[in-house]
């Protein structure tokens, strides 16, 4: 069937079944492969986007229910790669392998959205659904408090 | 390290022991040959003085990364030691992911070997390149090479005060002869080597446009999910398709060749389906109904089989190492101490699952497009899975979404080609997290015994240390039936420890599941058991941990395993040059202590404890500080590490390392269990399998290199092995209960 879904802004109409996961919607049929695979059952985070704002973990989130919403990916989240999450990430050399920053990026970013000032613990655990098997957990602590302001 | 250095042809040959044949055609010129998407050289270039440099007219420096990058910055690392020996701008440099080919040399990015193994090389690639330059201009100028430097990307002559660009050089160049000795700079000159350079790619990493194995689209390309036997070596009985050929998508349900044995980096066997998109293969995996025939290694059951291993270990075993005699020496010590480890199989569970695309082409010839480790290995595997030659394979290097020792097999990118050959189509294959999990090849489990002598002063008289486990070597050789060769070098027969009477020994444990190796492989239980043990004897002897363990490793000097009958293998490279120096373990041990404030006085339910490990031509030293509430839950609170890596490239890459060492070592602590019932792996995912979050990381992890003159170890995995005994170590300063197994089974204090 037909789901019609904007991201980043572009309005698309899928060819999709709809109980796909957005995530291979966005992947397979929308072509956009910043947004990760890596567990298909919410567990780690690496294919976190924002529905209307909101992050979701999209390997479980069926593609019709974001029909007639807005989804940003990693590829949407700023015109120029200049979010502060994203500029702070390269001012601390965060990435390791790389594979996760997507998903860790769009869930700090979607914290700071709603909430630009976390403490340590706010961090905690607003980033503990994001695996990082690299370990850069403590950079990405960093990399939050400095986008939000902070000295890190 | 020396000023200058000279190193002529033959001397680095000889040093940097890589196969003749793949050296003299890595060193010798490459045509100008065709341009494909990603690698090979660019058709604009003018100057390709050896196969990892090509210079274009317009001054851009193409620098063939041979290595895969997995996190640990090699795309980054690598050129910085091409970029400075050529004396190139940095802001000049493009990477080019090399293809897998042999003129590169060795292509294993594995076991910590890519700038230990390889930094002469890369030196040597830029140095040839500058000299060649120089020799350009020389001619240009008709004046003696020796007047000449280079700087700001162009030889200049300073004496006239004339400059000529590195492209105008370029065409002149390439006219020039290899240098058969090169004059490497002087550290002092270094512009790039030792400084922290950004990430190469940093900003694709941040922007979703870094392309891993999964990412590759190729177009008219099928995706597939193979449904692989559940038990390793089982097979299939009856196969019923047909509900999964209804789901919408699927366009083929296709039989896997049948799995060969030994294992080695061979496809699995099973059913794959193959569909218009992931979820659709996957959905119609879902659907198949499959009748396996388990096979023999239906038994494996890990309670059993701990038990085995475990008494493997309390009975003499082979001898691998002797000196004096530890029976006696037990026989009339006033305190005899004994400990048993336990370590089970782990997953390296990269958080990009293994994931290949294969295309078949008219002539015969394959591309691959994968996240390996490996990609001389992928042309090798897939080659006699398709029946052509090696050379036909094309092994395109993407990004890895980590690695571990996962993706040096080459598996899942035969099985991709395999598919792509039946199906004539392209094709994708992405593994789920249970495939993963499930069926890769697993670090290996081990038991460990541990057997100490003490003398009234408390100072240790004898160890024997007994190690047990399923070799690696069984995925290569079906016979195996127990630790072999290179294992034994890892954290075992290498023992730093000043005791007059040793003893090593082994066991024989065969394998029921495909063995592979891990980031610092056996180091991990070898480490545990040695570095726990020592602490013990500490406790045992009534003295300060730190200064027994620096009793143990005893004074300053170089230890060579062949005095005592072992066959050392010290990571492929010679003790010459990189010595078991217990001067250098102690200075490790010394300043981790300084760092984390050693002896401090810590609240009731605290602890600090250390451990050291040399491993992969590093070492590198742990203090953990834990809190342990009243349910015996820890937290480890903060670590320091300290390696001393002789030489590095990039400080900031290997601080980051050791970070993530610190959290790699910490989440198999705390976490990492795979185990077999009836044949099958129990864990699936990260709710079974769970692997360290942000929440249980450590507040802060404090790393410090040691600044030593010494040619570079390895970076990547030493860092690992120390981290579970500082903590198990920390944890009984804490509570005085002792950590002997993996993961630590904690109880109300």
């Amino acid at each position: 069937m037909a789901i019609e879904i904007t991201i980043n802004d572009t309005t698309h109409t899928l060819d999709v079944e709809p109980d796909m996961p957005l995530l291979w919607a966005i992947r397979d049929v929308a072509g956009l492969t910043g947004t990760k695979f890596g567990c298909g059952k919410a567990l780690c985070g690496a294919c976190t986007v924002h529905v209307d704002g909101q992050p979701v973990r999209s390997c479980s989130y069926p593609v019709s229910a974001a029909a007639g919403r807005n989804v940003t990916t990693i590829e949407g989240l700023s015109a120029d790669g200049d979010h502060p999450v994203q500029v702070a990430w390269r001012a601390l050399n965060v990435p390791q392998c790389g594979y996760c920053q997507s998903g860790q990026i769009m869930t700090a970013a979607a914290l700071l959205e709603r909430n630009p000032a976390p403490t340590r613990a706010e961090i905690d655990a607003a980033m503990s659904g994001n695996i990082c098997r690299c370990g850069t957990y403590t950079r990405i602590r960093a990399a939050i408090e400095r986008a939000a302001g902070g000295d890190s | 390290m020396k000023g200058i250095e000279k190193l002529s042809r033959r001397d680095f040959l000889k040093r940097t022991g890589s196969a003749t044949g793949g050296l003299v055609l890595a060193l010798s010129f490459v045509g100008c040959g065709r341009r494909s998407v990603d690698t090979d050289v660019a058709a604009g270039a003018n100057f390709v003085p050896n196969v990892y440099v090509s210079l274009a007219e317009d001054g851009t420096v193409e620098i063939y990364c041979h290595r895969s990058e997995m996190g640990q910055g090699i795309r980054t690392c690598l050129p910085q030691v091409i970029a400075d020996e050529m004396d190139a701008d940095w802001d000049r440099i493009r990477v080019v992911q090399a293809l897998g080919d042999e003129k590169y040399g060795d292509q294993n990015t594995d076991g910590s070997t890519s700038i230990r193994r390889q930094f002469d090389l890369l030196r040597n690639a830029g140095a040839s390149a500058r000299d060649m330059l120089l020799g350009a201009a020389a001619a240009r100028w008709q004046v003696d090479k020796a007047e000449l430097t280079t700087g700001d990307h162009a030889v200049q002559h300073r004496a006239s005060g004339r400059s000529l660009s590195y492209g105008e050089l370029a065409a002149d160049a390439a006219a020039q002869p290899v240098p058969d000795v090169v004059e490497f700079k002087a550290p002092a000159d270094y512009r790039y080597i030792g400084k922290s350079m950004d990430l190469i790619d940093g900003y694709e990493m941040t922007t979703g446009q870094a392309n891993y194995g999964i990412d590759t689209v190729l177009p008219g390309m099928l995706y597939a999910s193979v449904e692989r036997p559940p038990v390793y070596g089982g097979a299939i009985r009856s196969l019923d398709d047909a509900a999964a050929r209804a789901v919408k998508g699927v366009v083929d349900v296709v039989r896997m060749p049948e799995p060969s044995s030994p294992p080695v980096f061979n496809p699995l066997g099973g059913v794959a389906v193959l569909a218009t998109n992931t979820w659709a293969a996957q959905k119609g995996r879902e659907a198949l109904v499959i009748d396996w025939d388990d096979g023999e290694n239906a038994v494996y059951d890990s309670a059993t089989y701990r038990e085995q291993l475990v008494e493997t270990s309390r009975r003499e075993g082979k001898t691998i190492m002797n000196r004096g005699d530890v029976a006696t020496a037990l026989g009339a010590a006033t305190t005899v101490h004994e400990a048993e480890y336990y370590a089970p199989h782990l997953s390296q569970a990269p958080m990009e699952p293994p994931a290949a695309t294969a295309r078949l082409n008219d002539d015969g010839s394959c591309d691959v497009w994968s996240c390996t480790q490996n990609p001389q290995s992928v042309q090798q595997t897939v080659a006699g899975l398709l029946g052509i030659d090696k050379n036909r394979v094309r092994a395109h290097v993407t990004l890895l979404g980590g690695g571990f020792g996962r993706k040096s097999k080459a598996d899942f990118a035969a099985e991709a080609a395999w598919l792509a050959k039946l199906t004539k189509r392209p094709v994708k294959v992405t593994w789920t997290r249970e495939d993963d999990i499930r069926q890769g090849y697993l670090h290996s489990v081990s038991a460990q015994h541990m057997t100490a002598a003490l003398d009234d002063a408390g100072k240790a008289t004898a160890w024997r240390h007994r190690t047990v486990f399923p070799s690696i070597g069984s995925t290569f050789n079906a016979e195996a039936s127990g630790p072999g060769g290179f294992e034994l070098d890892l954290g075992f027969v290498d023992n730093p420890f000043d005791i007059a009477n040793l003893r090593l020994e082994t066991g024989d444990a065969k394998a029921h599941v495909r063995i592979g190796w891990l980031r610092s492989v056996c180091n991990i239980y070898h480490a545990f058991a040695v570095s726990s043990f020592a602490d013990e004897l500490a406790h045992v002897a009534g003295r300060e941990p730190k200064d027994y363990l620096l009793e143990l490793i005893g004074p300053p000097r170089r230890i060579d395993p062949a005095d005592d009958g072992a066959n050392y293998g010290n990571y492929g490279q010679s003790l010459d040059e990189h010595p078991i120096d217990t001067g250098r373990i102690r200075a490790v041990v010394e300043k981790t202590a300084e760092l984390a404030d050693w002896g401090r006085t810590l609240p009731a339910g605290q602890g600090l404890g250390i451990a050291v490990h040399r491993s992969f031509l590093s070492t590198v030293g742990v203090a953990a500080e834990v809190a342990v509430d009243d349910a015996g839950e820890m937290r480890v609170r903060e670590m320091w590490l300290v390696i001393d890596a002789g030489r590095v490239i990039n400080p900031d890459r290997v601080i980051a390392q050791m970070e993530g060492a610190a959290v790699f070592g910490l989440s198999l602590a705390l976490h990492g269990e795979i185990s077999a019932e009836r044949g099958r792996i129990v864990q699936g995912n990260f709710d079974t399998y769970p692997v360290l979050r942000i929440d249980e990381a450590p507040d802060a992890i404090h790393a410090h290199i040691m600044d030593v003159d010494a040619p570079p170890g390895g970076v990547g995995e030493p860092g690992v092995p120390p981290v579970a005994p500082a903590i198990a170590n920390a944890y009984f300063a804490a509570t005085g209960i002792r950590l002997r197994e993996l993961p630590f089974r904690t109880a109300p204090v």
